[in-house]
């Protein structure tokens, strides 16, 4: 009995010895939570990206500075006390600018992830569950949106329905789920094909068989047994999908297809600061140093969260 | 014997092999080519043979994890592969599985409880959160285990502790026949003996009948009634665990025994050793599929396929020449 070191004990209970034991009982979130805030990386990640979406929704009501204010008097200004991160070359601030359009970055970064993990998950899980001609299908169909141009097909999505979401749901909404659609439903085929993988591997394993030979039903036999032990990759899958998201975003302002031109998205600041780079670096260096904390922050939570959620890991 | 618990007649299971551009079906892996035995109620029938004869594959098509090509399968009077959808389930509830590997067989990411309660959950035996502990705290201490490790994830246990879990959730359901797929290959000898003690345990403490596959043939001898010894998809013989270790009748048999070791250096015996290896089970050889490599076999083996015949009272054999 003493043979079985369980790992997590060695910090609540050295020296006590077996019998008196207490009963450990933690649900399995509060377990997972007590391995997370091991992982220091991760939880500091945790602390940065709270700050940074804490930062978003209520800085603009702190820095009450307008983000459309332009002022040549102090275009491309360094940071000073007036403008903290510097002005562009419209002589506006830069901070009020970067704070507004975090919001949306942050919450088109994550609610595309959102759309191409679950996409890339039910894809994966109904291919990898069923074999043969389903399976077949829906891997062409992965391959096939693999090999779209995407360029042309945003073209040809934008025009057809912009307009219509627009009337529907109002201009910002509507432009809104119109670029988290395009870059969510661009971006699910590798988890689906990570997923299927996943799958067809777990799938013929003793614990899965023996959940079978109890009569479990294949709900049941996913919910419950593939897919908790097919999440690792698909977690560290989407934070990088986070990053590209935002990235995308950036791209599809530029050709016109996004928010419109004025609307201050950190890709679409970096993008317009880019002239500028030996003349005013600050107005590049913040909203890359933006994106760049977002992002790495994001991917160590990923790390941090698919170790927690994994029982075996030890967290020194 | 009155009616068997457990009947298979004729089982075969031929795996497709594809290839080709339109992964057309080109060939078959004949894993198991027409298995035909019988299980008493309470009893213990070992199945031996060497890797890849099909002993696991039987079990398995036996309780409808792995679907058989033909044959028929008889529990306790009922049809086993007509079965679909409630009637399946019912089944599963009659007829559990150990498995070989105690580090494959667990979740890894449920407790203990959660494993062996979720048997319970499915077949609706407990009602409240309530009961559901107090039975696993029940199958644990059954199987030998303390109850406070029930929070515990199956990576904190031993090999030894492991296949106690796994017993305890094929136990769960009250089944009436577990199929034991190598439940000790992978476990030290000293906790080799402790997991046999305590299915021999078990079998007396709830009537348990038991399909025990195994390639270890002295624990096969230790824990069986009756011993079935299988080649490259067919069972060659089959007879009383006492009968056939005393007088092998069938070559491939013999050739077994002989190969296990005796614990004294100066008992000499004859050893038969058998020349080259296993054929191909995509293409076994014809008639009797151990004529390639038996010492004893005339023109005749390579033509006809032999059948099971009773040699003497409860000892059947398949071979022209021994039977």
């Amino acid at each position: 009995m003493a043979g079985s070191t369980p790992a997590s004990l060695s910090a609540e209970a050295p020296a006590q010895s077996a019998p008196a034991q207490p009963v450990r009982r933690f649900s399995p979130a509060a377990d997972a939570w007590r391995r997370f805030r091991r992982h220091r990386l991760a939880f500091v990640s945790l602390c940065v990206l709270t700050t940074l979406i804490l930062a978003v929704i209520f800085g603009p009501l702190i820095w009450r500075v307008p983000i459309n204010e332009i002022d040549f008097g102090s275009k491309l200004e360094g940071p000073t006390f007036v403008h903290p991160l510097g002005t562009d070359d419209l002589g506006q601030d830069l901070l009020a600018r970067l704070l507004y359009g975090g919001r949306i970055s942050l919450a088109v970064g994550l609610a595309a992830m959102s759309v191409a993990v679950t996409v890339g998950v039910l894809v994966g899980a109904l291919a990898g569950m069923s074999s043969g001609r389903v399976d077949a299908f829906l891997m062409w169909v992965t391959d096939l949106f693999l090999s779209l141009p995407q360029l042309p097909l945003l073209l040809l999505v934008i025009y057809l329905f912009r307009d219509k979401l627009k009337t529907i749901i109002g201009p910002e909404g509507g432009t809104f789920v119109l670029v988290i659609a395009i870059i969510g439903g661009l971006r699910w085929m590798p988890v689906a094909r990570l997923v299927r993988a996943q799958f067809l591997s777990l799938r013929e394993k003793e614990f899965v068989e023996a959940a079978r030979a109890l009569g479990a039903s294949k709900l049941r036999q996913v919910v419950r047994h593939i897919l908790p032990n097919a999440l690792g990759p698909v977690i560290v899958a989407g934070t990088i999908d986070v990053a590209a998201a935002i990235l995308a975003e950036s791209t599809l302002s530029f050709l016109g297809l996004g928010f419109p031109p004025d609307t201050p998205t950190w890709g679409r600041v970096l993008f317009d600061a880019k002239d500028y780079l030996d003349i005013a670096p600050h107005w590049a260096l913040f909203p890359g140093a933006a994106i760049f904390l977002a992002v790495l922050a994001i991917n160590f939570i990923g790390d941090g969260l698919r170790d927690a959620l994994d029982p075996r890991r030890v967290i020194g | 014997m009155s009616e068997p618990l457990l009947k298979v007649k004729d089982l075969k299971k031929h795996f497709a092999i594809r290839g080709g551009v339109l992964s057309r079906v080109v060939d078959h892996v004949h894993a198991v080519d027409g298995v035909s035995l019988e299980v008493a109620q309470g009893e213990t029938l070992g199945v031996v043979g060497e890797s890849g004869c099909g002993k696991s594959t039987t079990g398995r098509c036996i309780l409808r994890l792995i679907e058989p090509t033909s044959g028929e399968i008889w529990f306790q009077g009922q049809d086993v592969r007509k079965m679909d959808g409630e009637k399946l389930r019912a089944l599963r509830r009659d007829m559990q599985i150990i498995f070989q590997d105690p580090y494959a067989s667990l979740n890894p990411r449920l407790t203990v409880a959660s494993i062996i309660g979720e048997a319970l959950q499915i077949h609706n035996l407990a009602k409240t959160n309530k009961d559901i502990e107090a039975r696993v705290v029940e199958l644990l201490e059954t199987v030998g285990l303390r109850p406070e490790y029930m929070h515990r994830y199956p990576h904190e246990f031993s090999g030894g502790q492991r296949q106690r879990i796994g017993i305890a959730r094929a136990l769960a359901v009250e089944p009436k026949l577990i199929v034991c797929d190598e439940p000790v290959s992978a476990l030290d000898v000293s906790v080799q003996a402790q997991v046999i003690n305590l299915l021999e345990d078990l079998q007396e403490k709830f009537g348990l009948t038991y399909l025990f596959i195994a390639h270890d043939l002295s624990v096969v001898e230790h824990i069986s009634d009756r011993v079935a010894v299988m080649y490259l998809g067919r069972v060659v013989e089959i007879s009383s665990a006492k009968d056939m270790y005393a007088n092998p009748k069938h070559p491939y048999t013999e050739a077994l025994l002989s190969a296990v070791p005796i614990p004294d250096p100066k008992a000499k015996r004859k050893r038969i050793v058998l020349q080259g290896d296993v054929p191909n089970p995509i293409r076994p050889p014809s008639g009797c599929h151990f004529h390639t490599r038996c010492p004893i076999a005339v023109e005749r083996c390579s033509r006809d396929v032999p059948h099971l015949k009773e040699t003497t009272p409860g000892h059947w054999v398949s071979c022209h020449l021994r039977s």
